[in-house]
């Protein structure tokens, strides 16, 4: 398997400089070759500014040194088939969501199995930031500042039982808030939308339970209260909204391996190797820049995370 | 006088309004108004109006037949042709902005993913009616071969709704709405067909 690294690819080797830092600008000139623009005019583009939030640091030692995705643009262009499948649609529709308060229901083989608020359950975790780059299954890719926590001191304080082996995620039903969820004809999805984990993976240091990002609260549209991030897989894996949480001895369905199994499997490891059968995963756009850029084994976090999955056929275990 | 031929006008009319879409979209571009992933939005939005400026020159035939307005065939070769158009923007898109005109990538797509190979198919089975679409080459060809051979487009609609219906992850109630008007558009020349067959059989049956 080759296996490559973030480090042996600078970004400055796969998009020039220039054009790595204003897609505005980019997106005018390749109108104008496109052949799209009004004759001859040269119209100001009305470049809405960056989040108001500064530029986060990298400084722990799971950050990417990338220059983070706008915040404007993580809170724009969202995967969240409960309040609709448009990208624009979770921003949209998620104004009056309530993620407060806020009650997960732990459930399975732990010791502590309860119904919590949301506060209770995490009293006392230390807010950590970790830049991540983040990678969707449909070949686009972002770099987020999350604030959170390892999911591994959530699932400590929760003592699960030898025996439990998964640990599986269900996020919110709620027809009231959720627009998709009042449809009962031509369902997009099943729900509720159910994501799963190995133990090993769970306890991973790189798991986090996300609850901020940019240093705000998570907004709506990204998943709020609290959802998963799990950099090395596919976005999808990163349930959001979160109020079930279940350990177990059976390998949970996901929502996306039961709605096309042929084409999503349960781990979903970023794998430029292993196409979605519909398209390559070879290579990504990264949201902002003009050319794909290549995708790398496990997102770029191979040096943390290829010994959990040592010896598996990966593309048996897509 | 003579007789105000208001076809003169409507032609004008009509092109611009085809050219509607592109306007909107460049505008969109320029303004920077479209998501924060714009490549993908110009391949979803080319993509769309091919399949739609397709749907709406098949449309034509039965509109003509049903409200008995034989003028609107004067506006099918342009729409037609841009239908074409739209469909090579489209392209470009895909060879451009996603392949960077990797001709070995794009091959190796085409034969190993129904998906683009559905689409290319939609799109080459144009080029043969954009070329031909001339007066010379009606002449050339003959009025009923030139038919025949325009006869690809129900073929490329086909394949252009197969495409889009590959093309959504989940969420197939578009996809299908198109097959649905598909198969009503194809279906109604379908019935049109064997309602004129009859309609000349009855004569002659009269007769023995």
């Amino acid at each position: 398997m080759l296996i490559q690294r973030a480090s042996d690819i600078s970004s400055s080797e796969i998009t020039p400089e220039n054009l790595y830092h204003n897609r505005r600008e980019w997106i005018k000139t390749a109108s104008a070759i496109l052949g799209l623009t009004a004759v001859g005019t040269i119209i100001p583009a009305c470049a809405p500014t960056v989040g108001a939030a500064g530029e986060p640091q990298a400084k722990g030692k799971y950050d990417t040194t990338e220059k983070p995705t706008p915040f404007e643009d993580i809170t724009s262009y969202n995967n969240y088939y409960e309040f609709g499948t448009g990208k624009d649609d979770p921003a949209r529709n998620s104004k009056n969501f309530k993620p407060k308060p806020w009650t997960v229901k732990v459930e399975g083989m732990c010791k502590k199995p309860a119904t919590y608020n949301l506060d209770d359950l995490i009293k006392g975790f230390a807010t950590e930031d970790r830049i991540y780059r983040m990678r969707c299954v449909e070949a686009w890719s972002m770099v987020i500042p999350w604030a959170g926590f390892p999911l591994k001191t959530l699932i400590e304080r929760l003592e699960p039982l030898p025996s439990a082996k998964f640990v599986e995620f269900k996020t919110l039903v709620d027809p009231n808030q959720y627009p998709e969820q009042r449809r009962s004809f031509l369902k997009v999805l099943d729900w509720p939308y159910v994501e799963g984990l190995r133990m090993d993976e769970a306890t991973h240091p790189l798991a986090l339970i996300a609850t901020g990002i940019y240093g705000k609260p998570l907004p709506n549209q990204n998943g709020a209260p609290l959802r998963l991030v799990l950099p090395w897989k596919y976005g999808f894996k990163g349930i959001k909204a979160i109020v079930n949480i279940r350990f177990t001895d059976k390998q949970p369905v996901n929502t996306w391996q039961q709605q096309a199994s042929q084409e999503y499997g349960f781990y979903a490891n970023v794998n430029p190797n292993v196409d979605h059968p519909r398209w390559s995963q070879a290579r990504e756009r990264r949201i902002g820049e003009f050319f794909k850029r290549p995708t790398l084994m496990f997102n770029g976090y191979a040096d943390q995370v290829s010994e959990l999955y040592a010896g598996m056929d990966l593309r048996r275990y897509y | 006088m003579r007789k105000f031929n208001r076809w003169w006008i409507l032609k004008p009319a009509v092109f611009l309004a085809c050219l509607g879409p592109m306007v909107w979209i460049s505008n969109q571009a320029l303004y920077g108004r479209l998501s924060a992933n714009p490549i993908k939005d110009i391949t979803e939005f080319t993509g769309i109006w091919t399949l739609r400026f397709l749907m709406i020159t098949l449309a034509i035939t039965p509109l003509r037949r049903i409200t008995g307005v034989s003028s609107l065939i004067r506006f099918r070769r342009m729409i037609g042709l841009f239908t074409f158009f739209q469909g090579f923007l489209h392209w470009m898109t895909y060879v451009w902005l996603d392949q960077f005109f990797m001709w070995g990538e794009i091959l190796k797509d085409i034969i190993k993913r129904p998906f683009i190979l559905s689409g290319m198919t939609a799109f080459t089975l144009m080029i043969p009616l954009a070329v031909t679409s001339t007066r010379k080459w009606i002449a050339r060809l003959g009025g009923s071969r030139w038919q025949a051979v325009h006869r690809l487009i129900y073929f490329s609609g086909a394949a252009g709704v197969i495409h889009y219906y590959f093309f959504e992850k989940s969420d197939v109630r578009n996809p299908l709405a198109y097959a649905l008007l598909l198969s009503f558009l194809l279906g109604f020349r379908a019935w049109h067909g064997m309602r004129q067959r009859a309609l000349k059989l009855k004569p002659a049956t009269r007769i023995m």
